[in-house]
């Protein structure tokens, strides 16, 4: 019997994963037709967010798993964007291959700068990630005659998806396409980060050097983290390229790289649900508070995070625990105070 | 030659505006290992104050510049009293998020107060000049933020370096729990420092307004250039501060003087450099 637990069967292993995930991927899969049927005015910007939601996942796998602290994830995901809308204007319309241009850039970008980065800690280590996304950004400025430079690369036209679904004016194709890949990501993540790699990578958050003292590589480790977590980057890149068929040097802002550290901190690190809801609150925050007062919003962006940081270090996610720790508090009350 | 010596007086002014505003950052972090993106803040609060008094209350420049320091100074060493102590607790990503919270606070404040124009400082007619050496001028401006660059640095190496509060300051760098136990009273260091951080910031902010103009988003667009400086010299550390302020200074004039098309790439490739060479900075403590 006790063979039967050392090596469990790979087809029972992948019952008890799909029995465990399930419910959730079918609560997302109801959600994604819900607002489908519900906004339908309001694709473009459903799209936004999914397309954020699958490069907030790419961050979660090495800041919330890993623990590495980075200022510069949009360098992973401007590579993708670019790369994919170069080969779309030059090469193919395929969709299908041109994410996989984006994944294999992203990855390439994150192995190399990987190699420097995963040396540094601390405010060495952010101001590194910075660095590179702006030298990155610098260069797709400077070489004009191929991104376009400040205006930025268009021309790009999708071909139908496997040869046969077109992408129409609604962007009802896009947004399946895009939620497609979402699930398509999430469940690589969660098979990755239920995997020996991913504990280890958990490991090496909570203390390195035990990790070392137990013989994990943990540079390597590191390293092929960072690369995993450039080609979701990537895709996320390459499929915003697609969709909205331009790419501009916004792609490598440091602004946006915070923005996805604070929606991931929002929604809760090391979790992907709190990926996933963090992007979704911060952008739907950002897009009502924006269109109801446009100069303000900032209160309002400043006032969660702050709010989240002091209130919840869980991030959102951790709400409903929250709240049971309020409830039974309440409830010991009455025990304590006779005394 | 003469393009040599304009790089000079242009890149040691620029890198004295840059160490007056991120010394006060380089002390906190070291000593309080706290990573706060709001810094460039004070520097807003200190150009926009100063703006407000100059322009619309029309005080002169002199009295206006003491007002906006000491006005900075009161609001820092409040928010250290209310946020910020709470976060030195934090690790090291809340912190980042926190700070950049109160960054968000600091731009929608001034954006509400002032809008998000462009907040010019009025200076006055002494400071707009030229001075004759006799073989060649120099704007009045940049050799009166050298020299208040040189006053500052040797005002506070003094202070490090000849007082109570200096020894005490640098006993709470270097450990901050064994200067408690030995009596220190550590809250108190950091508020000062605190206070007089975020007072040099906006001192560099004022004057450093016609390198960095002030608008609102000032805390966010010119953050990473701050803490580069910070980094680059290593935590903690005034004198490596200074020595990567001038030099970045002097590197970033020198790039744009010669090289306009390159000097984003070389600025971040010489940091990016000297961090593969020296990860904790030029004078940093590993």
């Amino acid at each position: 019997m006790n063979t039967v637990r050392t090596q469990p069967d790979p087809g029972n292993a992948i019952m008890r994963f799909l029995k465990k995930r399930i419910a959730v991927y079918a609560l997302l899969i109801a959600i994604s037709i819900a607002v489908f049927f519900l906004f339908p005015y309001d694709l473009g910007f459903l799209t936004r967010i999914i397309i954020m939601m699958i490069f907030v996942l790419s961050l979660d796998l090495i800041l919330g798993f890993a623990g590495v602290a980075t200022l510069g994830h949009a360098a992973l995901y401007g590579t993708g964007a670019y790369m994919a809308g170069l080969f779309a204007v030059h090469i193919s319309a395929s969709p299908i291959v041109g994410l996989g241009v984006g994944a294999l850039s992203g990855a390439v970008i994150a192995f190399i700068s990987a190699l420097i980065l995963m040396r540094a800690h601390g405010l060495t280590l952010l101001m590194l990630t910075i660095a590179i996304a702006e030298v990155l950004k610098e260069i797709a400025n400077k070489a004009q005659t191929l991104t376009g430079g400040a205006d930025g690369l268009s021309g790009i036209v999708m071909a139908p998806i496997f040869g046969q679904i077109e992408f129409d004016f609604v962007g009802q194709t896009g947004y399946w396409y895009s939620f497609a890949l979402l699930m398509i990501v999430l469940f690589f993540l969660h098979i990755i980060t239920d995997s020996p790699f991913g504990l280890g990578l958990r490991g090496i958050k909570q203390s390195t050097a035990r990790m070392r003292a137990i013989g994990a590589p943990v540079y390597w480790r590191l390293v092929a983290a960072y690369t995993v977590s450039g080609a979701i980057a990537g895709i996320a890149g390459a499929l915003s390229a697609q969709i909205t068929e331009l790419v501009s040097l916004n792609v490598y802002d440091f602004s946006l790289s915070a923005e996805i550290v604070i929606m991931l901190i929002l929604g809760g690190a090391g979790r992907l649900y709190g990926a996933l809801l963090g992007t979704a609150v911060f952008l739907i925050v950002h897009h009502t508070a924006a269109s109801v007062d446009p100069f303000n919003w900032l209160f309002i962006i400043g006032g969660l995070v702050l709010g989240v940081i002091f209130f919840l270090p869980g991030g959102l996610l951790s709400f409903p625990k929250k709240l049971g720790w309020v409830t039974t508090w309440f409830s010991k009350q009455p025990e304590e105070t006779p005394r | 030659m003469s393009i040599i010596f304009n790089i000079l007086i242009d890149g040691i002014s620029y890198g004295m505006i840059l160490f007056m505003i991120a010394v006060g950052l380089s002390v906190t972090m070291g000593l309080m290992k706290v990573i706060n993106l709001a810094h460039g803040g004070f520097a807003l609060l200190g150009g926009a104050f100063t703006h407000w008094l100059t322009v619309q209350a029309e005080l002169s420049f002199l009295p206006a510049v003491a007002i906006a320091i000491l006005g900075v100074v009161i609001i820092a060493i409040l928010m250290e009293f209310s946020l910020f102590r709470r976060i030195y607790e934090f690790g090291e990503l809340e912190q980042v998020l926190a700070t950049i919270g109160i960054a968000f606070l600091i731009i929608a404040s001034v954006n509400y107060w002032l809008g998000s124009t462009l907040l010019a400082i009025k200076f006055p007619e002494y400071l707009s000049g030229s001075i004759n050496l006799g073989f060649r001028t120099l704007p009045v401006h940049r050799v009166f933020v050298i020299l208040i660059g040189i006053v500052v640095v040797v005002a506070l190496y003094i202070l490090i370096e000849r007082t109570r509060f200096g020894v005490n300051l640098r006993a709470a760098v270097d450990n901050r729990d064994m200067a408690a136990s030995l009596g220190i009273d550590t809250a108190r260091i950091y508020a000062i420092t605190f206070g007089l951080g975020a007072g040099l910031a906006a001192f560099g902010g004022i004057l450093g307004a016609e390198l960095l103009p002030i608008e609102a988003y000032y805390p966010l667009r010119y953050m990473v250039l701050f803490l580069i400086v910070v980094a680059v010299g290593g935590m903690g550390s005034i004198l490596g501060s200074f020595l990567a302020a001038i030099s970045l200074g002097i590197l970033d004039t020198a790039a744009r003087y010669l090289m306009p098309d390159f000097s984003t790439i070389i600025f971040f490739s010489a940091m990016m450099l000297i961090f593969i060479i020296r990860p904790h900075g030029l004078l940093g403590k590993s």
